[in-house]
């Protein structure tokens, strides 16, 4: 891993915006598994712990831009190609299964815990290819 | 891509951290742009030629050049 100004910039975004979907969603859970969202809030209150999770996305997007580290930089291009590929290919075969019925419906946000896990693995093909497992 | 660069680095008796401080990147890139595991972009190749005070073509061994050679 090479930590960059740029990396480290990003980590603090990234720390933040985690803080913020504890706060986001810990009140979600217990405010609908309690009844205590009125409906005219419901989906808002629903919602609001995907954003800081799309924040991510877009502090990953502005780490890009921000880094000036041309290599470093595509060592984290080639893990997003790894992590978007690998879910893409998931979903749709999961799409498929879950179509003709020999699988069980899966929640859509699991695909994003897949994502994060594709970053991982691009990581270590980095590490295995080049030597360098990036960001 | 082939290139020259730990030989210039060695004969200025220079670390690839000093390397890398000079042109501005990580250790890490200067490791990868030696070993020929990364092709730097063009303004970056321009940098290391400016800092040996050297043309690109006298540091990085074109392609096409090496396999014309080998034919």
């Amino acid at each position: 891993m090479v930590r960059t100004p740029a990396w480290k910039r990003y980590n603090v975004r990234v720390i933040w915006l985690s803080l913020l979907y504890c706060a986001f969603l810990l009140p979600a859970v217990y405010g609908f598994k309690h009844q205590l969202v009125p409906h005219s809030v419901s989906y808002v209150v629903a919602v609001l712990p995907a954003l800081p999770i799309i924040g991510i996305f877009g502090a990953i997007g502005r780490y890009l831009v921000e880094e000036q580290d041309e290599y470093v930089r595509m060592l984290m291009v080639r893990q997003i190609l790894w992590a978007s590929g690998l879910t893409l290919s998931f979903a749709t075969a999961w799409g498929f299964l879950d179509n003709f019925g020999l699988v069980g419906h899966a929640d859509g946000y699991w695909l994003i815990v897949l994502w994060f896990a594709g970053l991982g693995l691009g990581g270590l093909v980095n590490k295995l290819t080049l030597g360098d497992g990036g960001c | 891509m082939e290139n020259r660069l730990r030989i210039l680095r060695a004969e200025r008796n220079w670390s690839q951290q000093d390397l890398a401080e000079r042109i501005e990147v990580s250790r890490q890139s200067v490791n990868a742009i030696e070993t020929g595991k990364y092709d730097p972009s063009l303004p970056l190749a321009f940098r290391i030629a400016e800092l040996f005070g050297a043309p690109i073509e006298d540091i990085f061994v074109s392609p096409s050049r090496r396999s014309s050679k080998a034919i």
